[in-house]
């Protein structure tokens, strides 16, 4: 019979066993060597049945399809663009998936040119860290407007919120156009500038206190309290 | 003159007083500081992130790049800054005793670097700045097997002691200095470098009070990377 050695929400550090015996099975964050289950990051036990996970609390953005990213075009080439989507390796707009109408031989630079944001989905990443992006999608296009905040990446599912709650809740109170990167890039425009500050200092307020419990409540009170002034 | 006692009445096994810190360095994206005795050093670790000039890139796997250096205040005499013969041989010793643990698979074409700044120094410094390099490249999130912890053993006089401080290093009558690094978990070793002479039951019996210190050093080092994040937690 297998004995789980951490309790669920407990920090792990790389090398520390999580579980011993063939009961438990290892998820993301964790291998197993010989009948033990162990950590290899730093971060955050999560206890699902069977499935022993790590939660990372720290590390650079990995991509994965379907994320939906913010990127900036850093180089332009015959057939696609380049963007840097906050992760070691370039991702490609290849023009047969952005959105917009090509003529042939056109300069691709009157579409997205160098410096440009771009809120882009990811839909293939291969072995070797060949990302492919795609504009196809609602609210995927160039942004023109609004303004980037940057947050550390493994802190986005907890902006979001279970069933994006927390997000929708801000969305709703400051009457701002947010949208999330899974990068850690966080997109947010505003008509009334006042309330696209009050959102920018909810989103920081998020990333500063994100293992707290109740943060949901507080964040509510912070934005009430925030918008009567 | 002979050694019969330490000079700072330690026991034979004992360690000087040690702590450990994460996160000293805020724009890093991880760093950890390491302490034992009047020795500190701190590590920044950057990346995974591309590695220029191209040709350098491994399209299996990231690669991990060390750089060791001594701050022209660390010692008693004024040392000129910059890089040189010794800390270019340290640098590359502590990214192969890190090698074995870090699992850079995931990312390939790119580098890891740390960067260990030895920023007082009394004896051990290789093996407190892979200390604080093992627990800033945890705290960047790299994914590793295992922490390294990193002591220095040796033979001083006739008596096999851990830890050697500077004074002792320098003993007139005979000083052997053994750094060994391990990973805690699997008692492997991933670095041993010697300087003197000892025989082979000598060599033994140091490595295994350098387990003992590990052990040590391990618990030191795993305390400080959960208290950087139960911080947080209470806030």
């Amino acid at each position: 019979m297998g004995e789980i050695l951490l309790k669920d929400k407990e920090i792990a550090v790389p090398g520390e066993v999580l579980a011993k015996g063939m009961d438990y099975i290892p998820a993301g964050g964790t291998f197993r060597e010989n009948e033990d289950i162990i950590a290899n990051q730093l971060g955050m036990v999560s206890i699902n049945g069977r499935l022993v996970k790590l939660v990372p609390l720290t590390g650079i953005y990995v991509p994965k399809a379907n994320d939906i990213v913010i990127g900036k075009v850093v180089d332009v080439t015959f057939s696609s663009w380049l963007l840097d989507i906050n992760s070691p390796n370039l991702a490609m707009l290849s023009i047969r998936d952005a959105t917009e109408y090509i003529e042939r031989n056109a300069d691709l630079t009157q579409y997205y040119d160098y410096g440009d944001i771009v809120a882009a989905k990811v839909t293939k990443v291969t072995r070797n860290k060949a990302i492919d992006l795609s504009t196809k999608g609602p609210g995927l296009r160039k942004l023109n407007e609004g303004q980037i905040v940057e947050v550390t990446p493994s802190k986005v599912p907890r902006i979001i919120g279970k069933q994006a709650s927390m997000i929708t809740m801000i969305k709703d109170a400051t009457d701002c156009k947010i949208i999330v990167g899974q990068n850690g890039r966080i997109w947010i425009h505003g008509v009334d500038p006042d309330k696209e500050i009050v959102a920018t200092a909810a989103i920081m307020k998020i990333e500063h206190e994100s293992h707290t419990e109740g943060l949901t409540d507080r964040i509510k009170e912070f934005l009430d309290k925030e918008l009567k002034k | 003159m002979k050694y019969a006692k330490r000079f700072d009445n330690r026991k034979l096994d004992e360690m000087r007083p040690m702590s450990a810190k994460v996160g000293v360095i805020k724009r890093a994206d991880g760093s950890a500081m390491f302490q034992i005795g009047d020795t500190i050093a701190i590590a920044a670790v950057y990346g995974p992130r591309q590695l220029y000039p191209k040709f350098l890139q491994n399209p299996e796997k990231g690669i991990l790049r060390c750089n060791y250096d001594m701050i022209s205040f660390s010692v008693p005499e004024r040392k000129k800054p910059g890089p040189n013969r010794r800390s270019t041989e340290i640098g590359l010793v502590t990214e192969q005793s890190l090698n074995p643990v870090v699992q850079l698979e995931l990312f390939p074409n790119t580098v890891v670097d740390v960067f260990i700044h030895i920023i007082q120094a009394n004896a051990g410094t290789r093996c407190a700045g892979i200390c604080a390099a093992s627990m800033a490249l945890a705290h960047a999130g790299v994914p590793m097997k295992d922490l390294v912890a990193a002591i220095s053993v040796g033979k001083v006089g006739d008596k096999i002691v851990i830890d050697l401080n500077k004074e002792e290093e320098d003993f007139e009558g005979g000083a052997t200095d053994i750094p060994v690094a391990m990973t805690p978990r699997n008692n492997e070793i991933t670095l041993l470098q010697l300087d003197g002479e000892v025989s082979k039951e000598e060599l033994l019996e140091a490595l295994s009070l350098a387990k003992k210190g590990c052990e040590k050093i391990y618990k030191i080092q795993q305390q400080a990377l959960k208290d950087a994040f139960k911080g947080e937690k209470n806030e």
